[in-house]
């Protein structure tokens, strides 16, 4: 079996779910007919009576003063609507997701390789596409701002945003810092207790949420004044809270409606076409659809905070850790998207899931004039793990220790404190699940005799028929939070509606979840089932008439709007028992919902729901707030900062081609807990897809940023795993629920992405014996051409 | 230009074809058949793969006046009789699909797969859709789909004997 479950020995309560199609179950995702029969529709598929193509003039130049932009020509093309500059934007200008920083279009300078300058309407791409080409814009090109010694010496080199520009808030090229002292910090006293010291650089390159639906969507203008937009978002509500000022128009004014999404990986989080499309729908009064080119994806969305890091372990003779030091660079680029949060994470995280005594941690983001990075899956936890899990294994070799050994001596549990003091109240089997990866069989070896050449390093290419290749194996786990941190109060809102539709009782979910593929609609309507004992129920389209659902990122989504769909239901469930008892008299206090019934526990059935229910539809709303969290402290980073804790535990087999620098991963697997799996298939699903990701990381997946410029905005030349790069992937959860989580789940998308990266690295290192401080690992790397 | 050609059986014809327009293009625009997706618009993805005259192709590189007189048959044209064709049952059964935007095009190279050799081997599998990019499921359940899609074609087959 590729895929265990492992169950805890405590469950919190049984379930009961009269339907297989309940919770726990895997029932088949209700938008998978759609999709396979290709009548799904994308954002990319929307079309409109009379519609208009949008498209963004974009900066050749990371950094540079625009001396003058002159439009003529391009409003001159027959089929031109509009040309658009900052100058025309009726309301505020500014937007962002933390920091109101980014210019809707750019004012007078441009900070980024790919900034959008000017936005044109046109009656077909290609008429757009010509006029884009027409617009003339005189720069003032300045030497970018790109390294860290650069971004750090700002009388020197300059601002990315100048002191007295709007928004800046004065630190420099410093976006965001956040400092940690644990224990007693790292002192000379400290550093004297351990016997044995290891201490390293880590480079992490810039990483592609590379989603395969292009940024897209359609703006409609409507007859209030107001605009609909319809567009592929990882959250609704505060896409809406961005656009309306920009459009200069109340938020109520502005409705949105979640359209087809194909993935998002945290790429969607900030905002893409949506101004710009309803900027344009605005001025020309016509719907307008902007769909991004892959090229213009990469330019269009920030990507993984490249990183620079710093680590140093202690540890005694016997491989207990005394210490750890870290100072962790990632670079923010040219706006601030979800620098801060990431670098919350990256600061609380980044020490991994240890217990360590002495702790201090510096993380900072930079602002500079390479690509804004922001939110990707895993979000600041990623870069740290690959840092300290190659600390592990260092300290293992220098100690001559195993090294899951080594992990599983100094792993944490419930009741451990993390570094910023918060003690881990729910289970945390950081040992266990090592021990899982470490117990699986391992795939058999290289058979030189029944060799296919096609599984080897190389594949389809027929590089080698055996020679040169070695085999070596890694492990590694990793720690990310689960839901929005640092006292953020991310609630998630759910209406349900339970009705008597032709002879049945139907439920109806409403909420505006962003449904990225990730399955929570699927989970909405197992909990729908599960609470109100009705097999059928539907699932209203996504959108802003209904209150937040938050966003589509931080392994939330299940937790936190699944658990606002189950409160609902249950509140839903209360009226409908309510109801009972004034018709009936009811007095039994063991009555639930189960199968179409109300059914005392003890008497048996009292109703049927139908019955009961009559004419009349219950329809309620809830909203689901997670425990209050607060923020860290700035110099200690102290504080009870995070949701939930989630972990992972990878081992990797890989195949190197040592004469030619190729990889080929053998085997990646995976142990999670993941709480309890309300959707097995969907869980697995997510597990192998963050693992592939991983991979991905490890071993080609950069965007190559050279003095401020991207050079590979391409499939053909940004690689991602293809399914001969990917392995087979088997999956071992472990369901140990946590009592503050809606049925004890625990987030589940990102932990795997966070560690099995690491994993495979560790391999490559044990098959050649080189060290590997970057990642991704390339070619030159192990062949010594670097 | 005026382009005619067979989609899925029904004659079409597309008016007012600008020259550089893909294959994709008039597909998805101009003749109401978006399922082909557009995901990069350069070969690489294969989200947007079809049947032209029977070969899976990159719709995405194809000249839309190259199809004039042709037959196309997209991932709308996989069904079976109205009903749901087995390669696009078994994604739905494994869990084959996330975000969906790949499957389009990784329904039509399995189908086309499947023609070919109906027990195909894993690295068949694997060699037969490596131009399939697909950011969501890590392959596996792909691979199961496939498998499955497999076993209920030759199971079909051999009860047909």
């Amino acid at each position: 079996m590729s895929t265990r479950t492992i169950q805890g020995q405590k469950n919190l309560q049984d379930i009961r779910t009269g339907s297989p199609d309940g919770i726990g179950g895997s029932p088949l995702r209700p938008d998978g007919t759609l999709k396979v029969k290709g009548e799904f529709a994308y954002s990319s598929d929307l079309w409109h009576e009379d519609m208009l193509w949008g498209m963004a003039l974009r900066s050749p130049h990371p950094r540079a003063n625009i001396l003058s932009v002159d439009i003529s020509e391009a409003l001159k093309l027959p089929g031109v609507y509009a040309v658009l500059t900052h100058e025309d934007i009726p309301g505020t200008k500014f937007y962002g997701l933390e920091i109101q920083d980014q210019p809707a279009l750019a004012i007078d300078k441009v900070r980024y390789h790919g900034e959008a300058i000017a936005i044109v309407a046109a009656d077909h791409p290609e008429t757009a596409r010509r006029a884009v080409k027409k617009i003339k814009v005189e720069y003032e090109v300045l030497n970018p701002i790109v390294t860290e010694e650069q971004c750090l010496d700002p009388e020197t080199y300059g601002y990315v945003h100048e002191p007295h520009e709007f928004k800046s808030h004065g630190h420099g090229n410093i976006c965001h810092s956040q400092k940690l002292v644990h224990g007693g910090g790292v002192t000379d006293e400290i550093r004297a207790l351990a016997d044995v010291v290891v201490k390293g650089h880590y480079e992490v390159g810039m990483q592609d949420q590379a989603f395969l639906g292009p940024e897209s969507g359609l703006a409609v203008p409507a007859e209030d004044g107001g605009m609909d937009l319809y567009v592929a978002t990882q959250w609704l509500h505060v896409d809406r809270q961005q656009v309306a000022p920009v459009l200069g128009i109340p938020e109520e004014k502005l409705r949105l409606t979640l359209a087809g999404v194909g993935g998002a990986f945290g790429g969607r989080e900030d905002l893409s076409m949506q101004i710009h499309a309803c900027l344009l729908a605005q001025r020309t009064g016509k719907p307008v659809k902007i769909v991004y080119a892959r090229d213009e994806s990469f330019f269009g969305h920030v990507h993984r905070h490249p990183a620079k890091m710093y680590y140093e372990h202690g540890a005694t003779r016997d491989g207990k850790l005394v210490y750890a030091d870290a100072r962790l660079v990632l670079d923010g680029g040219a706006y601030a998207s979800a620098s801060p949060a990431v670098v919350g994470n990256a600061a609380s995280l980044g020490h991994g899931p240890y217990n360590i005594p002495n702790v201090r941690m510096e993380a900072i983001a930079l602002y500079s004039n390479n690509p804004s990075c922001g939110a990707m899956r895993g979000f600041g936890a990623v870069q740290a793990c690959f840092g300290y899990e190659t600390q592990m294994d260092r300290l293992a070799a220098e100690l001559g220790m195993d090294p899951v050994e080594l992990r599983q001596l100094n792993a944490m549990s419930e009741g451990d404190p993390m570094p910023t003091g918060q003690v881990i109240d729910s289970p945390a089997p950081v040992a266990r699940l090592l021990q899982i990866v470490k117990d699986r069989p391992l795939p058999p070896p290289l058979d030189l005799d029944n060799l296919d050449v096609r599984t080897l390093p190389g594949a389809l290419s027929n590089t080698s028929h055996g020679e040169g290749i070695v085999r070596g194996v890694g492990y590694s786990v990793g720690i990310k939070n689960v839901g929005f941190s640092e006292g953020f109060d991310d609630y998630s809102t759910a209406r349900v509606r339970l009705e008597v539709i032709g002879g049945e009782p139907v439920a109806m979910v409403h909420t505006a979840m962003a449904e990225v593929g990730q399955g929570g609609i699927t989970v909405h309507a197992q909990i729908a089932r599960t609470e109100l004992g009705v097999e059928q129920v539907t699932i209203h389209p996504a959108n802003t008439e209904v209150g937040s659902a938050g966003s589509t990122s931080a392994s939330r989504q299940t937790y936190m709007t699944g658990g606002a769909v189950k409160y609902a239901a249950e509140a839903v469930k209360a009226a409908l028992i309510e109801k009972g008892r004034r018709r009936y008299g009811w007095t039994q206090t063991d009555i639930i919902l189960l199968g179409g019934k109300v059914i005392s526990e003890a008497g048996g059935p009292l109703v049927s729901i139908v019955d009961l229910l009559g004419d009349e539809a219950i329809d309620l709303t809830r909203e689901h707030h997670h425990r209050p969290t607060v923020p860290f402290d700035k110099e200690t980073g102290q504080g009870f900062g995070h949701v939930q804790y989630t972990f992972c535990a990878n081992r990797a087999v890989v195949d190197v081609d040592v004469e030619l620098g190729l990889v080929k991963v053998v085997e990646l697997t995976a142990a999670q807990d993941v709480g309890k799996a309300l959707n097995p298939l969907s869980v697995v699903g997510q597990i192998q897809g963050g693992c592939t990701q991983a991979l991905g990381l490890a071993v080609m997946e950069e965007i190559i940023v050279k003095d401020g410029k991207v050079r590979n905005a391409s499939f053909t030349d940004y690689l991602i795993p293809t399914i001969l790069d990917t392995p087979p992937i088997p999956v071992d959860i472990l369901e140990l629920p946590d009592p503050n989580a809606p049925y004890g789940l625990r987030g589940v998308g990102e932990a795997p992405t966070v560690s099995a990266t690491p994993s495979i690295v560790a391999a490559i290192r044990q098959a050649t014996g080189i060290a590997l401080n970057r990642i991704p690992v390339r070619p030159e790397h192990l062949t010594g051409t670097l | 230009m005026r382009v005619t050609f067979t989609a899925n059986g029904k004659p079409v014809e597309a008016d007012d074809v600008w020259e550089g327009e893909s294959l994709l293009y008039v597909l998805r625009e101009r003749v109401g058949l978006p399922g082909s997706k557009n995901a990069c618009e350069q070969g690489e993805c294969g989200s947007c793969t079809v049947y032209l005259d029977g070969t899976p192709v990159c719709s995405c590189l194809v000249a839309a006046g190259q199809v004039q007189d042709r037959e196309v048959r997209t991932v709308e044209g996989l069904d079976e009789n109205g009903e749901l064709g087995l390669v696009q049952q078994a994604f739905i059964d494994a869990g084959a699909v996330q975000c969906g935007f790949c499957t389009p095009g990784l329904l039509v190279q399995t189908d086309a797969l499947l023609e070919q050799d109906a027990q195909p081997s894993d690295t068949d599998i694997r060699e037969a859709l490596s131009g399939n990019l697909c950011r969501c499921t890590g392959y596996e359940k792909i691979m199961d789909a496939v498998r499955l899609a497999s076993a209920r074609k030759c199971q079909k087959a051999g009860a047909s004997e």
